[in-house]
C-alpha cells in the first residue's frame, strides 16, 4: 500500500486540483463530499435547534407571550422537516461518504460526479425553504406531516416553496441511495464478501433500498398537494370525489420508512462501536443483518398505526396494530446482541463508547414506549398527545442523533489524525446526556395527562413541567455549542496525533489505514484476510 | 388471577402517580404523570391496557439494563477483565426472538378485546352530530331539533396574560356538550373544513373529524360532572384555542334540558322572523357588530381588521368592504370556496349577519356610512 505522501504527490501529477471554494464546490472525493454533508447537517442541527428553542421559550409558561399562533406553527413545521431532511438524512450520507468506501476497500464512490451533485442541490433546497419564512404569509404552518386539507386549500401560497424544497431533497436522497447501492454492489475488494461487510455497510445498503423505494412516495404526494392547491384537482378533497385519508396513507407509506432510514445507519454505526470497546466480536452477526433486513421489510405494513384515529376499520386496526408490533421482536434482538457483545467483554468507556451506551438505553426507552403506542385502545389516548413527541424524541435525538455524535467521536481522529479534545467531549456527553432527560422525559408525564402536542399555549396544569421541559431544552441546545468548539478544534487539526488503529479492539480496513486517512484510499485493493 | 393483576396495578399506580387515588376525577393536579382512569368502563379498560404495558415494559428494560450494567460495572477492563470469545449462540438467539414474540400475544388479546368493544357502536340511546370546523365545535342532537355551536370561553386578556388565568384556563367553552348518564351516546364526528379530532381523556375517546366523512365514536359515563379536552389534531393557527367541555347529567335531568333547549331555539327562530319587520339605528347595528366581529371573525380577519398578510386578507380598507356590498353579504353569508372563508348562514341569525357586515363597513376607517339591515339579509338569502 502507498505510503499518504505519495499519493498526494501522485494527485498533483494527474489532477490541478483547485483550491479554496472550488475545491468544495467541484470536489468528487468521497471524503470531500462525506465533510460536506456533516458540516451542512451540523449547522441545520443548529437552525433547527434555534426553532427549537422559540418553541420551548413560547412553552415556558402558559399564556402568548414570544410568538404568535402562526408563527409557533411555522416553527414546530420547520423544526421537524430541518430535522429530518436537513439534519439526520444528511449527516447519515455523510458518514456514508466518508466510511463506506473505506470500509469495502474502494477508492471512492461509485459515482463521483452524481455524488457531488447530490449534496449541492441540497444547500439549495433549505434556501428555498428557509425563505419562505420571511415571505409574506410566513412559511409552513401545517406540521413536518402536511396533513391535507391543512396543507391545500387552507394554506398560503408559499406551500409551492416547500414543495419544491422537499422535491429537491428528494432527488438529493435518491442519488445518495443510488451511489451507495451502486458502490456496495460492484466496489468491493476482492474477498469482501457479502457476510463479511461491516454493520454499518449493511445497515446502510437496506436503508439505500427504503430510501428508493419510498421518496418517490413522499414525491408524488408533494406534488398532490401542489396540484390540489394550484390546479384544481381534488386527491385530497372530498367535495371532488378525494379523500383526505388518502393523504395520510400515502404520506406514511413514505412516513415510516422513513423513520427506518434515519435509524438503521445508526443500528450500525453501534454495531461498530460497541466490539471496539468491549474488546469482543459483535454477537450475533448473522442476525444483525436478518434483523435489518426484517425490520426493513416490515416497515412497510405498519404505516397506518400513525392513523388509528383517522376512522379505519376494526380489521385494518387490528393488522397494523399485530404488524407493529411484531417489529419488536427484530429491534429486540438487536438490543439484546449489543448487550451480550458486552457480557464478558473488556469494557471501558472512551467518548464514542458513552454516547453508544446512552444510545443503547435511551434508544429502548423510546422503543419501549413505541410499542405502548402500537396498542390502539391505548393509543386513542396517547395518539397526537406530548407521549408522542416524547417517544419520537427519544429514538431520534437519544437514537439518531446520539449515534451520528459516537459515530463522528469514533471516527474523527481517522478523518483529522488528531485525537479531538476529550476532555471537551466528556462535558459534550454528560451535559448532553442529563438536559436531554430533563427535556424528554417529563413529555411523557403532559402527555399522559392530556396535553396535545403542536398548541402554543396550554392549560395550567401542565404549566410546572413544561417549564423543566423548557430548562432542559435550553441546556441541551447550549450542550451542543461545546460539540461545536470541539469541531472546529480538531478541524484545525489541534490535538495528540493517534496511531492508524486508533482505538486498541478497533477492527476493519479503515483501521488499517494510516490517520489522518490521505486524500485517496485503496487506490489498489487492499487484501481481505 | 384478575383481582392479583388488578391489586398490582392499583399499587403500581399508588406508587407512580404522586396524586391520591381518591381525587382522580375533574380537578386538575400539577404532578399527574400517569394516564387518567376517565369514567368509562371502556376508559377503565383501557387505563389498564396502558398499565398492563407499563409494566411489561419496565420488567423488560429493568432484565436487559441490568444485564447491561452488570456488565459495565464488573466487566470493565479496568477490573482486568479479559474478553471471553463468543460471538454467537443458535440456543440463546432462538429464544430472545421466541420469547418476546409470546409476549406480544399476551398483550395482543386483552388489546383486541377491548378495541373491538370500543368500535361497537350499535344500538345507541343517543346521537350527537359533532361537527369541528377552525376553531370551534358544533353539537347537532340527531333526535331533537337542538343545536348550536361551543367556543373557548377564556378571555384574549388571560391568553395575553393582562388578566389572571382562571382554573379551566383554555379547557372552558361557552356552551357545554350535554349528555346522559348512564346511556350509549354516539357521536358521529365530521369537519366543515381541515381535520379536526375531537377528544375526551375521560371518555377514551378519540376520533378524526374528516371533511366529508363521518366517523363514529361511543361512551357511556357513568358518573355525573363536567369533563374536558381538547382539539388533537393540528388544525391550523388556533389548534389551541378549541377546547371540548361535556357536562354529564343524570337522566331525568338531562331530558329537562333538552325539552328546554328546544323550545328556547324555536323562540329564537321565532324571534328572528320578528326582527326581520325592525330596522336597527347605526348605533345598535354598530356596538352588537362588534361583538359578532370579535367571537367570529376576529381569529381571522383579527380585532383591528388587519387580517394576517399571505394568510387572512385585511378588511380595513378592503375593495369588497368599501365598495361592494352585495359581494360582501354573499362572503359572509355563503363563504368562498377553496379558501378558509366560512359560511355563516347557518352560524349567526340574520339580525347577526346584519349587523357584522354593517360594523365591517364602518370600522377601523371603513367609513361608508352604509347600514345593513337584517331584512336585507332576508332577501338576499331568498334572492339565491
Amino acid at each position: 500500500m502507498s505510503t499518504a505522501a505519495e499519493e498526494l504527490h501522485h494527485d498533483d501529477h494527474h489532477h490541478h486540483a483547485p483550491s479554496g471554494i472550488k475545491r468544495w464546490l467541484y470536489t468528487t472525493n468521497h471524503k470531500d463530499i462525506g465533510t460536506l454533508y456533516l458540516w451542512f447537517a451540523f449547522i441545520m442541527f443548529l437552525v433547527g435547534g434555534a426553532m427549537a428553542m422559540v418553541i420551548r421559550a413560547e412553552l415556558f409558561q402558559p399564556g402568548l407571550q414570544i410568538v404568535e399562533p402562526n408563527f409557533f406553527n411555522q416553527m414546530t413545521t420547520v423544526h421537524g422537516l430541518i430535522m429530518v431532511f436537513g439534519a439526520v438524512m444528511p449527516a447519515f450520507t455523510g458518514l456514508a461518504n466518508w466510511l463506506v468506501p473505506m470500509m469495502i476497500g474502494a477508492p471512492d464512490m461509485a459515482l463521483p460526479r452524481m455524488n457531488n451533485w447530490s449534496f449541492w442541490i441540497l444547500p439549495g433546497a433549505f434556501t428555498i425553504l428557509l425563505a419562505s419564512l420571511f415571505m409574506e404569509g410566513g412559511g409552513p404552518a401545517f406540521g413536518w406531516t402536511f396533513y391535507a386539507p391543512l396543507s391545500t386549500t387552507y394554506s398560503n401560497d408559499t406551500t409551492a416553496l416547500f414543495v419544491f424544497s422537499v422535491h429537491i431533497m428528494g432527488i438529493s436522497s435518491i442519488m445518495g441511495a443510488i451511489n451507495v447501492i451502486v458502490t456496495i454492489f460492484n466496489m468491493r475488494a476482492p474477498g469482501m464478501t457479502w457476510m463479511k461487510m461491516p454493520l454499518f455497510v449493511w445497515t446502510w445498503l437496506i436503508t439505500a433500498f427504503l430510501l428508493i423505494a419510498v421518496m418517490p412516495v413522499l414525491a408524488g404526494a408533494v406534488t398532490m398537494v401542489l396540484t390540489d392547491k394550484f390546479f384544481g384537482t381534488s386527491f385530497f378533497d372530498a367535495a371532488g370525489g378525494g379523500d383526505p385519508v388518502m393523504f395520510q396513507h400515502i404520506f406514511w407509506f413514505f412516513g415510516h420508512p422513513e423513520v427506518y432510514i434515519m435509524i438503521l445507519p445508526a443500528f450500525g454505526i453501534i454495531s461498530a462501536i460497541i466490539p471496539t470497546f468491549s474488546r469482543k466480536k459483535l454477537f450475533g452477526y448473522a442476525s444483525m443483518v436478518y434483523a435489518t433486513t426484517s425490520i426493513a421489510l416490515l416497515s412497510f405494513i405498519v404505516w397506518a398505526h400513525h392513523m388509528f384515529t383517522t376512522g379505519m376499520p376494526v380489521a385494518a386496526e387490528l393488522f397494523f396494530m399485530f404488524a407493529t408490533m411484531l417489529i419488536s421482536v427484530p429491534t429486540g434482538v438487536k438490543v439484546f446482541n449489543w448487550v451480550a457483545t458486552m457480557w464478558r467483554g473488556s469494557l471501558s468507556f472512551e467518548v464514542p463508547m458513552l454516547f453508544a451506551l446512552a444510545f443503547i438505553v435511551l434508544f429502548t426507552i423510546g422503543g419501549l414506549s413505541g410499542l405502548m403506542l402500537a396498542i390502539v385502545p391505548v393509543d386513542f389516548q396517547y395518539h397526537d398527545t406530548y407521549f408522542v413527541v416524547a417517544h419520537f424524541h427519544y429514538v431520534l435525538v437519544t437514537g439518531a442523533i446520539f449515534s451520528i455524535m459516537a459515530a463522528v467521536y469514533y471516527w474523527l481522529p481517522k478523518w483529522t489524525g488528531k485525537m479531538f479534545d476529550i476532555t471537551l467531549a466528556k462535558w459534550h456527553f454528560w451535559c448532553s446526556l442529563i438536559s436531554v432527560n430533563v427535556l424528554f422525559f417529563p413529555m411523557h408525564f403532559v402527555g399522559l395527562a392530556g396535553m396535545p402536542r403542536r398548541i402554543p399555549d396550554y392549560a395550567l396544569q401542565f404549566a410546572d413541567f413544561n417549564q423543566w421541559i423548557s430548562i432542559g431544552g435550553f441546556a441541551f441546545g447550549l450542550s451542543q455549542l461545546i460539540f461545536l468548539a470541539l469541531l472546529i478544534k480538531a478541524c484545525r487539526k489541534q490535538g495528540e496525533p493517534v496511531t492508524d488503529q486508533v482505538w486498541e479492539g478497533a477492527e476493519g480496513l479503515e483501521w488499517e489505514l494510516p490517520s489522518p486517512a490521505p486524500y485517496h484510499t485503496f487506490e489498489t485493493p487492499p487484501v481481505i484476510k | 388471577m384478575k383481582n392479583a393483576l388488578s391489586g398490582t396495578l392499583a399499587l403500581l399506580t399508588g406508587i407512580v402517580s404522586f396524586s391520591s387515588l381518591a381525587d382522580s376525577g375533574s380537578s386538575v393536579d400539577q404532578y399527574q404523570l400517569n394516564l387518567r382512569q376517565g369514567v368509562t368502563e371502556i376508559s377503565g379498560q383501557v387505563y389498564d391496557l396502558h398499565m398492563l404495558m407499563f409494566i411489561i415494559c419496565v420488567v423488560i428494560a429493568v432484565l436487559v439494563f441490568g444485564v447491561m450494567f452488570y456488565s459495565m460495572v464488573f466487566h470493565r477492563k479496568s477490573r482486568g477483565a479479559k474478553p471471553a470469545n463468543f460471538h454467537e449462540s443458535v440456543k440463546v438467539e432462538i429464544l430472545w426472538t421466541v420469547i418476546p414474540f409470546i409476549i406480544l400475544i399476551v398483550m395482543a388479546f386483552p388489546a383486541a378485546k377491548t378495541l373491538i368493544a370500543m368500535e361497537d357502536t350499535s344500538a345507541p340511546d343517543v346521537t350527537v352530530l359533532v361537527t369541528g370546523s377552525q376553531w370551534k365545535w358544533h353539537y347537532k342532537y340527531m333526535e331533537n331539533d337542538v343545536e348550536y355551536f361551543s367556543t373557548l370561553a377564556t378571555q384574549q386578556e388571560q391568553i395575553r396574560n393582562k388578566f389572571d388565568k382562571g382554573e379551566n384556563y383554555l379547557l372552558e367553552v361557552d356552551r357545554p356538550l350535554v349528555i346522559p348518564t348512564g346511556k350509549k351516546v354516539r357521536f358521529l364526528v365530521t369537519s366543515d373544513d381541515v381535520i379536526h379530532s375531537w377528544w375526551v381523556p375521560d371518555f377514551a375517546v378519540k376520533k378524526d373529524a374528516n371533511p366529508g366523512f363521518i366517523n363514529e365514536a361511543w361512551t357511556k359515563v357513568d358518573v355525573p360532572g363536567i369533563y374536558r379536552g381538547q382539539c388533537a389534531e393540528l388544525c391550523g393557527k388556533d389548534h389551541g384555542f378549541m377546547p371540548i367541555v361535556v357536562v354529564a347529567k343524570e337522566p331525568a335531568e338531562y331530558t329537562q334540558w333538552i325539552s328546554e333547549q328546544e323550545s328556547i331555539q324555536l323562540a329564537a327562530k321565532a324571534e328572528e322572523q320578528r326582527l326581520l319587520a325592525l330596522n336597527m339605528s347605526m348605533d345598535e347595528l354598530m356596538s352588537s357588530g362588534e361583538q359578532v366581529y370579535l367571537r367570529a371573525c376576529a381569529a381571522c380577519h383579527m380585532p383591528n381588521g388587519q387580517g394576517l398578510p399571505g394568510v387572512f386578507p385585511a378588511l380595513a380598507g378592503s375593495e369588497m368592504a368599501l365598495n361592494d356590498m352585495q359581494g360582501h353579504i354573499d362572503v359572509v353569508v355563503n363563504g368562498k370556496t377553496g379558501t378558509a372563508m366560512q359560511a355563516f348562514a347557518k352560524q349567526l341569525t340574520m339580525s347577526e349577519i346584519a349587523a357584522v357586515v354593517t360594523y365591517e363597513r364602518n370600522a377601523w376607517g371603513n367609513n361608508t356610512g352604509e347600514m345593513v339591515q337584517a331584512k336585507d339579509i332576508n332577501a338576499f338569502m331568498k334572492g339565491q
